[in-house]
């Protein structure tokens, strides 16, 4: 069969139905809030493009939503049928946030259901959109609770083993480790960050294909000028997750820098490739750079991949999803303040075709950031399932059937993408934003 | 009472919610799809839609907390079962998927598409099919435990008249509580063909019920006797769930009060299900493990306890308001909002 080892397909499994996930993941915790900005200004400026906005947005949503209930249930339920060994070591240990997961969860979907059918129940507009703080804070603390169990299984705490026993369980330090804050405020930065830019890019493909609406405008402006906030935010946060990594995990950053010998003044390797006898070449080399990023400290000395067993590196191919992440962060960041600087001094070229054709791209960049954020992490905590204390091989199921399941669910997913796509396009071909602004104009408000 | 019987009441409860409302809104997509290959569609579709779009997701959520419940609470139980669930329970997820993605694409989005509904509500039988699978495991007898782990048995699960009776009645019972649900729910919309056409479709299935329920009694007597007996031992209970049962039934033939019929159909249905639950104590997973040498250590089972108290404060309104709003709001019912 295609996976004769189940550990493999385990983790190929693992790997798919999370990557498709984490779309939806992202979109779900970072749409409520750009709705929420924009049901806001509406009400406030009491400008019907805006509130036209919120609805537009919001209609679309729900579509990326249902998909991430179904794959975010599909995950729930393969941690414990790929990883049983893992699950009842982390039930013991770590089992609260994903209780406490399931409350948000709870609120998030109840209170979307209110939202959504309430459009024009209530008198004062407010009162709707508060229906909107329980929604985005659910996906908020989801994003939270859930990442806090994966910045457990980098840095397993609360719990001792003694002659094979588990004892002194803390579950509130097992989800408050030394991982949990840098990654839980740059996974939730990164959301926002990259829900902003791709309903810039939704934006900014219907200015380019030549519609002059104000609302198009409008709506460029608005994602644009918040995902540079959280595009900055993203990166500072970013830099906070490599000094814990340095500190913490230093396989990892080694393994991502390809920075094998441990020495001071730590250059940064970009790109480039290995030859056989790990020689980097065709790389750009930033002097410093590495003990900065590490240490703060162009000095400062970081440890090597040498310096651990070979049996415990990471794989070396983390390095170039390490890469593109910093690459696009960077990008976006550029990007976004040209925009808001071009616009602030009227510069015609931001509106010209090639700019907007750049903005266009930056929504898809982001998410493509997001993967291989999540993959340089997931790789680079290889061979470990819960770091030092069980490997993948211990952890997987001995089922022979993972191969079959892996190949009816990358089925499943191929047919729900194209879904989504063709659902959301049609959806929003029938109902363009110019007829929807004519029945606005005709006064009839909904 | 013990951590260990107070995790498994909560987790029960949560199951018997889950399995009483998303019988409702599976069956519902059952008849949907049937009406529209009779041709009976503009009966029905109207009314499925209004109770079943606000709420699937919040139905979703319940299944959620069984599974994570469950592992929080008994860890071991993600070693036992998950080893061996992992194609049945796959399947139900991809049976899942293709609901969830239907209210998306369907309700949400432009015109339907009969194949896909079709689709939808075979799917609709199928994932309680699969699932009800996991109760013929727990009976016993078709998992090995080996030195990789636990193995299961699919040929004599498969072959077992007990797992078939399982299923058959898991199909039946589905389209039971919707039928008695939706009559209610078409009344009080005041769609009486809607009515007339579910009240039928209750009473037709009200016949397979009661039997197929009777046989699994029947079939444990072979296949677990151990189990059999603790049901005995607690004929009263299944005997006013047979009471509540008929109730039911007759407010159905008398046509009225069908607010009635459905709650004695809910008291019917919790009787059955707990004292199910009852007579399998102390046993997860009969006979190697037990809610006693599966259960957490007792930090983590008071966080959970406390953080289950905390979020069900939270929960209960919310609750309140979706039902308040979607189902006992008589103008939302009858599609004026
Ligand atoms: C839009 C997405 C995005 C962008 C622009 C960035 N990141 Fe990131 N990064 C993520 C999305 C992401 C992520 C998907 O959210 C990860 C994966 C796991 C995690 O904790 O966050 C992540 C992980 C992650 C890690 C590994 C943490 C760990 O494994 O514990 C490091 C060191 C960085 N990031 C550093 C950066 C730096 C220095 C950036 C500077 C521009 C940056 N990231 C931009
Ligand atoms: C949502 C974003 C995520 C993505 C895209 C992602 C991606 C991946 C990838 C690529 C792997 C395979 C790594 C390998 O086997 O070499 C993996 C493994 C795994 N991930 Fe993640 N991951 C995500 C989040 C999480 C979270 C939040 C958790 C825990 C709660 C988690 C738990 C696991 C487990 C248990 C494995 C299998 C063990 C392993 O291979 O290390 N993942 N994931
Ligand atoms: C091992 C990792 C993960 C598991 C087990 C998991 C589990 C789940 C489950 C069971 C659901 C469906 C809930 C429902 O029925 O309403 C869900 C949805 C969701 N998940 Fe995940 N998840 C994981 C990773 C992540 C990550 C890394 C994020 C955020 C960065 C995330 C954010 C969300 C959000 C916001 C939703 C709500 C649905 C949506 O808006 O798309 N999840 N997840």
């Amino acid at each position: 069969m295609l996976f004769d080892d189940p550990v493999f397909g385990s983790r190929m499994l693992t790997m798919l139905t999370l990557s498709f996930h984490i779309i939806f993941a992202t979109i779900g915790v970072g749409v409520p809030l750009m709705i929420m900005i924009a049901q806001w200004i509406g009400i406030k400026r009491n400008d019907p493009h805006y509130l036209l906005m919120a609805r537009r947005w919001a209609k679309g949503f729900v579509v990326t939503v249902a998909v991430g209930v179904v794959t975010g249930t599909a995950i729930g339920l393969q941690l414990s049928l790929l990883w049983p060994r893992f699950m009842e070591l982390a039930g013991h240990v770590i089992a609260l946030p994903l209780f406490m997961e399931v409350f948000a969860f709870f609120f998030e979907a109840i209170f979307l259901g209110i939202y959504l059918y309430t459009w024009d129940r209530f008198e004062n507009p407010k009162k709707h959109l508060l229906l909107l703080v329980p929604v985005a804070i659910g996906a908020a603390m989801s994003a939270f609770f859930i990442t806090t169990v994966n910045a457990f299984m980098n840095m397993p705490e609360g719990f001792e083993i003694v002659n094979g026993q588990l004892t002194s369980v803390n579950p509130l330090m097992a989800m408050f480790n030394l991982a949990t804050w840098t990654k839980v405020t740059h996974v939730v930065a990164t959301a926002f960050m990259t829900s902003a830019f791709i309903l810039a890019s939704i934006a900014a493909f219907h200015l380019l294909r030549g519609s002059k609406q104000t609302y198009h405008k409008k709506g460029l402006h608005l994602t644009m000028k918040v995902g540079l906030v959280f595009a900055i935010a993203s990166a500072l946060l970013g830099d906070f997750s490599g000094k814990y990594l340095a500190e913490h995990q230093p396989e990892k950053l080694a393994a991502a820098e390809w920075h094998f010998e441990t020495e001071t003044e730590a250059p940064l390797i970009y790109m480039g490739i290995l030859d056989d006898d790990q020689n980097v070449r065709y790389a750009l080399e930033i002097p410093y750079a590495l003990s900065i990023l590490a240490f703060n400290n162009p000095s400062a000395e970081v440890i090597g991949l040498n310096e651990f067993p070979e049996e415990e590196q990471p794989p070396l191919f983390i390095h170039y999803f390490f890469d593109i992440m910093i690459t696009i962060g960077s990008l976006m960041i550029f990007l976004g303040l040209i925009y808001v600087i071009g616009t602030r001094y009227n510069w015609n070229w931001i509106r010209q075709k090639w700019f907007r054709f750049c903005i266009l791209l930056g929504g898809p960049l982001s998410m493509i950031a997001i993967e291989s954020g999540w993959w340089l992490a997931e790789f680079g905590r290889q061979p470990w399932i819960l770091r030092g204390f069980m490997t993948v091989d211990q952890a997987a199921t001995q089922s022979d059937h993972v191969g079959l399941m892996f190949v009816l669910f990358a089925i499943l997913y191929l047919v729900l993408g194209i879904g989504v796509v063709v659902v959301l396009t049609r959806m929003f071909k029938q109902n363009p934003v110019e007829k929807d602004l004519a029945s606005l104009q005709g006064g009839e408000g909904r | 009472m013990s951590y260990e019987i107070l995790g498994m009441a909560v987790l029960w409860t949560f199951l018997f919610g889950y399995v009483m409302i998303a019988s409702i809104d599976f069956g519902a997509g059952f008849f949907n799809a049937y009406s529209k290959l009779t041709g009976k569609e503009h009966i029905l579709t109207k009314v499925i839609q209004r109770y079943l779009s606000p709420v699937w997701e919040i139905t979703n959520v319940f299944l959620v907390f069984f599974f994570v419940g469950i592992v929080g609470f008994f860890p071991s139980t993600a070693y036992y079962y998950g080893s061996v669930l992992l194609v049945p329970v796959s399947i139900a997820l991809i049976l899942l998927a293709i609901r969830g993605s239907y209210y998306a694409f369907e309700t949400y989005g432009p015109t339907g598409h009969n194949g896909y509904a079709f689709m939808y509500g075979v799917s609709g039988l199928l994932f309680p099919a699969s699932l009800s699978v996991v109760f013929a495991i727990s009976e016993g007898g078709f998992i090995e435990i080996t030195d990789s782990g636990p193995i299961l048995d699919y040929w004599s699960l498969f072959t077992s008249p007990l797992t078939w009776s399982i299923v058959v009645l898991a199909v039946v019972a589905v389209l039971y509580i919707s039928a008695v649900f939706l009559t209610w729910y078409a009344d009080k919309a005041g769609d009486t063909n809607a009515t007339n056409l579910m009240r039928k479709y209750a009473l037709i299935w009200a016949v397979p019920l009661i039997i197929t329920a009777g046989g699994i009694i029947y079939e444990l007597r072979w296949h677990n006797p151990d189990h059999l007996e603790l049901i005995i031992d607690l004929w009263w209970m299944f005997a006013i769930s047979f009471i509540f049962f008929i109730g039911s039934v007759y407010f159905l033939i008398k046509k009225k009060n069908y607010g009635w019929s459905v709650t004695l159909l809910f008291g019917q249905f919790a009787f059955a299900f707990y004292a199910y639950g009852i007579s399998k104590y102390p046993y997860l997973l009969y006979p190697h493990l037990t809610v006693h040498d599966g259960f957490t250590n007792d930090t983590m089972a008071i966080s959970l306890i406390i953080v289950f108290i905390l979020g069900f404060v939270m929960l209960v309104p919310s609750l309140y308001l979706v039902f308040r709003l979607f189902l006992f709001d008589k103008r939302y019912i009858q599609g004026d909002k």
